[in-house]
């Protein structure tokens, strides 16, 4: 259990260091959000209405850059062959370092989303329904992204080929992610439905995805 | 013969050898009786008109995209458990073909979809989770071009196509769990089909016609498989060999 906190303790810290790079996910969201109504055009009942949309576009792409961090830096300067030479079973090691991940780079993406919120002309209601549906459906986004990033990581040119494998398996999140946002701000379906479905998302990545991403790393490390 | 024995490169290639021009042979003349029996015999539907005729191309492409990601799931599971030699050449022979089926399902759908629906292109489940399944065909196939190694390419190719392959009974069902445009299940369902025989005969005979076509296609991509990783290893051969002379 101590090696299990502290291999959480030392992906943090190194996220949150110099060069950890966790935060500028949440620079990307913005810039991202900031982006759309340049192109849309400030337009603030569209902006409003399509606010959770955006919300959820832009911190779905956020994540998908984060992602390759997950893996990569440790196989490059070697620790990734000693933690997966540890005793702790590959799958805890990959479910600990996805946590971590998700607690450097997903956590800040929701406290930012209020904020975004208010530029998107989004009411109070609105914004916590999307920062809930966040909360409940980014870890999902981590988990099987890790899936992407445990395939990438011993390849050359993996940036490009992760979100090309990734970006279908989380088009469930974003659809229920959205559904549930929208069903809060303009109804008329309940908020409860979408929002147990992107539930039941988050718990079954929860367990497919440790296993998938230690199965591909035990294949690409050998 | 068993799968064990068909482990031989050699004995696979001269089974194929063997059962290549029947496969050929049946697919043939299944094809031209299915067409003739759409064309000529299966009646028009009283609201649909002859745009009916689709979907006897239209289903057995559907059942056959979702039919190439089962086959590359079962492929994966011999990769990844049993390590079968030629698992991992049927999961990289099945992913063009499956995605070229997924895609003329798709196709299919969205030019009888413009007559009965009034649109190409639909969001709904279904046509939703079958793009999905097409992006993940590609993504696969991405996949097998981007490790040089073949036995490495097919285990990381494995774990993708073994989550991927949640997507199917997702595709399957997705008509019951929400309430789409596209129409609940018609032929596999509980209690039998609702279709009447003079549509669901021709239907049959042209899954067994494309399925077979499947089979063939697989088989011999499967042979060029083989032989072009004969091919990479007499080169890498030939690259090893110190020059003579």
């Amino acid at each position: 259990m101590t090696a299990l906190a502290a291999l959480i303790q030392r992906e943090l810290r190194i996220a949150l260091r110099v060069g950890g790079g966790a935060l500028i996910g949440v620079l990307f969201f913005l810039t991202v959000v900031v982006l759309m109504p340049f192109a849309i055009g400030p337009d603030l009942a569209l902006l409003k209405r399509i606010g959770p949309a955006i919300l959820w576009l832009g911190a779905m792409l956020a994540s998908l850059l984060t992602l390759d961090r997950l893996f990569t830096a440790d196989h490059d300067d070697g620790s990734l062959d000693i933690i997966a030479m540890s005793r702790m079973p590959l799958e805890i090691t990959c479910a600990a370092k996805a946590f971590a991940h998700w607690l450097a780079s997903g956590l800040p993406l929701i406290v930012a989303t209020p904020i975004l919120g208010l530029m998107l002309n989004l009411d109070p209601a609105a914004t916590t329904a999307v920062a809930l549906t966040l909360l409940i459906g980014t870890p999902a986004l981590t988990f099987t992204g890790m899936i992407g990033a445990a395939l990438a990581v011993t390849l050359r040119r993996g940036g490009l080929l992760l979100s090309v494998l990734v970006l279908p398996l989380s088009i469930p999140i974003l659809i229920f992610g959205v559904a549930a946002s929208n069903a809060a701000v303009v109804g008329p379906t309940p908020f409860g439905t979408p929002f147990t479905i992107l539930a039941a998302l988050t718990l079954t990545s929860l367990v497919v995805g440790p296993f998938a991403a230690a199965a591909s790393l035990r294949q690409g490390l050998d | 013969m068993t799968l064990t024995e068909l482990a031989n490169p050699t004995r696979f290639l001269a089974l194929v050898a063997r059962l290549m021009p029947w496969l050929t042979a049946a697919t043939a003349l299944l094809l031209i009786a299915g067409l003739y029996q759409t064309f000529a015999v299966a009646p028009d539907d009283y609201q649909q008109g002859a745009t009916v005729k689709i979907m006897f191309l239209h289903v057995p492409f559907a059942w056959l995209a979702m039919f190439g990601w089962a086959i590359m799931s079962i492929s994966a599971l011999g990769t990844l458990v049993w390590r079968h030699p030629l698992a991992d050449v049927s999961a990289k022979a099945a992913a063009p073909i499956g995605a070229a089926f997924t895609f003329l399902c798709l196709v299919t759908g969205a030019l009888w979809g413009r007559p009965m629906w009034g649109t190409y292109w639909e969001w709904d489940a279904r046509l939703t989770s079958v793009l999905i399944l097409f992006l993940m065909y590609l993504g696969v196939m991405a996949l097998w071009r981007a490790v040089e190694d073949p036995s490495r390419a097919a285990r990381a190719a494995a774990v993708f196509t073994l989550v991927g392959a949640i997507n199917l009974p997702i595709i399957k069902f997705s008509v019951d769990w929400w309430n789409t445009l596209h129409q609940p299940a018609s032929v596999l369902r509980l209690g039998g089909p609702t279709i009447h025989m003079s549509i669901l005969a021709p239907l049959m005979v042209m899954a067994l016609a494309f399925s077979l076509m499947f089979v063939t296609l697989h088989l011999a991509a499967m042979r060029n498989e083989i032989l072009r990783r004969r091919i990479r290893t007499l080169h890498l051969m030939q690259a090893a060999a110190p020059r003579a002379g």
